[in-house]
């Protein structure tokens, strides 16, 4: 008896407690930038999204402990914890999108995230930026005003998989067959226009083969591959999906070198307790991330020498996901730099005034060497009409215990691509009864 | 031919690693009359707990062996599952004793809850390596009879004589010895139990130490083959059908409904599946097991549901 | 003192059979509609809008259809999740295929098709019962998990599976903000929760109740039980359609078939548990305690100032989340429901102790 009055007292308490709760904190408006952190560090892609999201809390910490902030604005984040689900990452969005002087864009780090908050940002006005990954049709500025797919999209990623694989074959794929084993979400779905497009116009066979999520159990997908015998194989996974494909690759005797995963499934922690189960596995880096330079020794000394670190193992620091985190963050800051020229040196700028930024980044090679990543990255410039920059990709291959460049750096064909960017821009355009931007 | 053989052993092999799974449930079903929602959190705890103390282990004490390295974190984890069973027992189910089906349904799916918490918050949410030592190649059998042969993957075949020589020892356990009949007498009826002595919460911490045991095992075979992370807990879902197929009260129901189970889900993945367009592994199985229902509604072992007016 | 209901007679059975047959809760729903419809809309801030209210509300109605079919007619589902789902995506096909389709009819047309698919999934009910049943109700779960993924029209040939519905428009008034969602959402609930009430408190009510006691000894007194189980399946369905329409149009905005996954459906019976089986009011409380629960925890450790970093946080949450699950099952068993039951019956008697 007394435990239920305890339990009646504690409920209103609660109840009580529970409506004063969830205004957003307010920060403090003296000259700073709020970031948000949109991250998963839980759930079945927590593995992928750790180093992510450590490696985007690392740059930040670093240009505020190296450069003193953008022009002496400090920047200022918050992480919030999506567990890749929608509803969790539009409510994370919801409080975070006016904090500060306004969000200066989020990284959703999710397809599915990025379709629900992409309708949201039209009418918040916030930038999402989606470097490598989100809606391959966004690259489109005229439709998709406030999207930026920085650096490539899947598409991208395709069509330089394909690139790679016909020059495997001396130029010619008639007759071949390609298996596309994918995460059976939006974010798997992506290549598959493009690749049916391909294949019509190359002369190979696709064989599509959806892996319910998790993806943990796989054998009948790799039995199926084992009985199509595909020429080559294209991974679309992520988290635990990813090892366990490679394993079952292992187990059902399918050669590893015949394999290219998209940049989400190639990461360290992927491959590293495989060791040699995955000798010769290919993934693509987007630009060249799978370099170490000389932003990884500014973090060392600026961040992680003085314990400043978010990753919990400094081992992780220059890890494929890691610097993709970096380099995302990195492309956030130099927005607001950007439009800091525009809009005024040393003040907050709101999420409009960041978009701009965004939409006019221009990272020339001397630039991109004194921010440390010249090595890693090439020149990037964004417009109005290409939201997406410069894309670049490389073909990198583990060999057991770290990544080898097995390629010269790829861009995609934009004969392949831009068609089909422009027919599903035009569609949600239309479904959306959107006006197309006027870029000149 | 060769590659329908190839799919049939393959989906024997997958049944068996699901009856594994099964058996816990099935062990906690029998003795406390609980269908636990959380075996898969424990699973999920039991192999994170093994993978995490194989890495520190040698970190702690010094040494190099894998095989000692192995041993010693198992009978850790051992030890971690039977706290956490004495722990359920006394915070959870003593005092939920006469409470009907759905609310300890719900209990124990907070229980996961919890565990799926602490595991990860104890070990970690990355995914870890476990490693004792099965062959991870496959082999090749029977070439001259079909072309290009029939393989066989001699880790799930490890795994399978491992999940039969648990079965063998469980149901030698409920028939020869005094605590299995003690048991099964508990599973018949608490109250009658409870008259001729039989202590309740003695036998409860038995039979979840059994089934975290139980879970340990699963959890280092699904560990070895995929790597450890917060996934695995999922891999309960999928041992449901091989439960309500079986018959909830039954061991070798268990085991027979996972190799039904793996087979149909196989087969059906593979010749059904492309037909209409793949991935339907998932919902075949529960609907598989669905069709065995509606002719006996009691699962294929299960205890025949007699309703008193 | 303030709960007697001295001097409260009835002269016609139609007052005597009303749902609030005592003056003070009249007056305390009247005030409750007031703060609702009034002082809510002005008061609120957005965010609260559309991180509480909405979710509140539209859950509540999920779980108003979960409860009266698991509270009063017994049978334990765990497929909600996939009839949101029929609901969310019948309602976007005739919403996005049919120009200049009411908001309304949209709704009630995607609560339709719920309605046929928990007819079809609530049949091995008749064969099947207790945990059998709730497992097997998970077939339905993933069948339609896959089928949303799979079959292209029902998302209207998206290339990607995810799909979006524009602007909402309730008979020419377009429903842009917050305040207007949620004021939707705030009529539709009051409606079903009225029809729902009248239904559990009429004959169909009764059997459901008599099914769920004992379904042999119902069948033995003439209730039939193809009739009571399968009708309890279509309104439950209906109801659990509606919102799950809601959900998708009103709260996402833009949805893949990931966000009505088994975790939902398991939401969901958490909040019919924790609010009470068998009990329209204790819905209210179960969807308002798991609505508020998590961001409860999220912000307590800003408060306290505690630098939780967002994983440990998260897992804190997991973990206190299924605590509580357990304590208040120790503590209530009956749920949130019945703590408010015991709490009004102190209150008639209050301040005498007897």
């Amino acid at each position: 008896m007394k435990l239920k009055t305890l339990a009646l007292a504690a409920t209103i308490v609660t109840a009580g407690l529970a409506a004063v709760v969830t205004t957003p904190s307010a920060y403090a408006q003296a000259a700073e930038q709020f970031i948000p952190l949109l991250v998963y560090r839980t759930g079945q892609f927590a593995p992928l999204g750790i180093p992510w999201a450590d490696g985007k809390a690392d740059y930040l910490k670093l240009v505020n402990a190296r450069d003193g902030g953008v022009n002496g604005v400090k920047l200022t984040f918050e992480e919030c914890e999506t567990s890749y689900d929608a509803a969790k990452g539009v409510e994370c969005y919801e409080r975070l999108k006016k904090n500060g002087s306004g969000a200066s864009g989020f990284d959703p780090q999710s397809t599915g995230i990025t379709f629900a908050l992409t309708d949201k940002a039209f009418n918040d006005k916030v930038s999402i930026e989606t470097m490598g990954y989100g809606l391959s049709q966004s690259v489109d500025g005229t439709v998709f005003e406030w999207n930026f797919p920085l650096l490539g999209t899947y598409w991208t990623a395709t069509d330089v998989m394909i690139q790679d694989i016909l020059k495997k074959e001396k130029g010619s794929l008639k007759g071949k067959k390609i298996a596309l084993v994918y995460h059976d979400s939006p974010y798997g779905k992506e290549p598959i226009l493009l690749l049916q497009k391909l294949a019509a116009k190359d002369g190979f066979e696709l064989a599509l083969f959806p892996v319910t999520p998790p993806g943990v159990e796989q054998k009948s997908t790799w039995l199926q591959v084992r009985q199509q015998k595909p020429d080559y194989l294209l991974l679309w996974s992520a988290g635990v999906m990813t090892p366990a494909a490679i394993r079952e690759a292992q187990a059902s005797g399918y050669p590893r070198e015949k394999i290219y995963s998209i940049w989400w499934a190639g990461s360290d922690h992927d491959v590293k307790d495989l060791g040699d189960a995955a000798k010769g596995y290919n993934t693509l880096s987007i630009h060249n991330n799978s370099v170490k330079d000389k932003v990884h020794d500014d973090l060392k000394k600026y961040v992680y020498d003085k314990g400043q670190g978010t990753a919990s193992n400094a081992s992780e620091v220059g890890g494929m996901a890691h610097t993709r985190g970096m380099m995302i963050s990195m492309l956030q800051v130099e927005a607001i730099r950007a439009a800091q020229e525009k809009y005024g040196k040393g003040k907050s700028l709101t999420s409009e005034q960041v978009r701009w930024g965004f939409e006019n980044l221009n990272l020339t090679a001397e630039k991109l060497k004194a921010l440390g990543f010249g090595e890693m990255m090439r020149p990037v410039k964004t417009s109005c009409s290409n939201h997406m920059g410069t894309d670049w990709a490389r073909v990198v291959q583990w060999d057991g215990a770290k990544w080898q460049i097995k390629s010269d750096w790829y861009q995609a064909d934009k004969s392949n691509i831009d068609p089909l960017v422009k027919e599903l821009a035009d569609k949600y355009a239309k479904d959306k009864k959107i006006e197309r931007r006027n870029c000149s | 031919m060769g590659f329908f053989l190839e799919t049939m052993f393959g989906g024997l092999m997958a049944g068996m690693l699901y009856s594994l799974v099964a058996l816990g449930f099935v062990l906690i079903f029998k003795a406390s009359g609980v269908f636990n929602f959380a075996q898969g959190a424990m699973v999920l705890f039991a192999a994170l707990s093994m993978a995490r103390f194989s890495e520190w282990i040698p970190q702690w004490l010094g040494f190099d062996n894998l095989v000692l390295t192995n041993i010693l974190a198992f009978a850790v984890s051992v030890a971690l599952m039977v706290m956490v069973a004495w722990l359920i027992e006394r915070l959870a189910l003593r005092k939920l004793v006469n409470q009907d089906g759905i609310t300890l349904l719900m209990a124990t799916l907070g229980i996961s809850y919890f565990m799926d918490g602490a595991g990860q918050l104890l070990f970690g949410s990355a995914t870890y390596k476990i490693d004792v030592g099965m062959p991870k190649e496959p082999m090749i059998v029977l070439e001259n009879l079909f072309e290009g042969g029939l393989l066989l993957s001699k880790e799930d075949l490890y795994a399978a004589a491992a999940a039969a020589a648990l079965v063998t020892l469980l149901s030698l356990f409920f028939q020869k010895t005094k605590t299995g009949r003690a048991l099964r007498a508990v599973a018949d009826d608490h109250q009658a139990a409870q008259s001729i002595g039989i202590a309740l919460s003695r036998i409860w911490i038995i039979v979840w130490s059994m089934g975290g045991i139980v879970a340990l095992v699963a959890g280092v075979i699904w560990g070895s083959k995929l790597g450890v992370q917060f996934s695995i807990s999922l891999v309960a879902l999928k041992a449901f059908p091989v439960v309500i197929l079986g018959g909830l009260t039954s061991v070798p129901g268990a085991v027979l409904g996972g190799l039904i189970i793996g087979v149909g889900e196989k087969l059906s993945e593979i010749y059904i599946g492309p037909m209409i367009g793949g991935g339907i592994e998932n919902w075949f199985a529960y609907v598989l097991a669905l069709a065995f229902l509606l002719v006996r509604p009691q699962g294929l072992f299960g205890d025949k549901i007699i309703d008193r007016v | 003192m303030f709960y007697r209901e001295n001097g409260q007679f009835k002269s016609t059975y139609r007052a005597d059979l009303q749902i609030f047959p005592i003056l003070q809760d009249r007056i305390a729903i009247g005030m409750l509609l007031l703060v609702a419809m009034v002082a809510v809309p002005l008061l609120a801030s957005d965010y609260m809008f559309r991180a509480v209210f909405i979710p509140f509300l539209i859950l509540s109605l999920a779980a108003i259809g979960l409860n009266i079919l698991v509270g009063y007619c017994g049978q334990i589902s765990l497929g909600t999740g996939a009839f949101m789902a029929v609901g969310a995506y019948a309602a976007f096909n005739l919403q996005t295929r049919f120009d200049g389709m009411p908001l309304i009819v949209s709704l009630i047309g995607g609560g339709l098709c719920a309605t046929v698919a928990g007819v079809i999934f609530g049949l091995p009910s008749l064969r099947i019962r207790g945990l059998y049943l709730a497992v097997a109700t998970l077939a339905a779960q993933f069948f339609i998990d896959w089928f949303t993924n799979r079959v292209k029209w029902v998302t209207n040939d998206s290339s990607s599976g995810s799909v979006s519905v524009g602007d909402l428009n309730f008979f020419g008034l377009a429903l842009n903000t917050s305040v207007e969602k949620y004021l939707l959402c705030l009529m539709i609930v009051l409606v079903v929760g009225i029809l729902a009430k009248n239904l559990v408190r009429g004959a169909i009510g009764r059997e459901w109740m008599a099914i769920r006691d004992m379904d042999v000894a119902a069948a033995v007194i003439g209730i039939r039980p193809v009739y009571a189980k399968l009708s309890a399946f279509a309104v439950s369905s209906f109801i659990v359609g509606v919102a799950g329409a809601l959900w998708a149009f009103v709260h996402l905005g833009a949805w893949e078939p990931a966000a009505f996954g088994i975790d939902k459906s398991f939401q969901l019976l958490f909040m019919v548990i924790i609010g009470g089986l068998g009990s329209i009011v204790g819905s209210f409380f179960g969807a308002a305690f798991i609505v508020l629960l998590p961001l409860f925890l999220n912000q307590v450790p800003h408060w306290l100032g505690l630098p939780l970093s967002t994983a440990t946080a998260s897992q804190l949450e997991h973990m206190i989340f299924g605590a509580l699950i357990v304590f208040f099952l120790i503590v209530e068993p009956h749920g949130l429901a019945r703590l408010w039951l015991t709490a009004r019956q102190k209150l008639r008697l209050w301040p005498f102790p007897h």
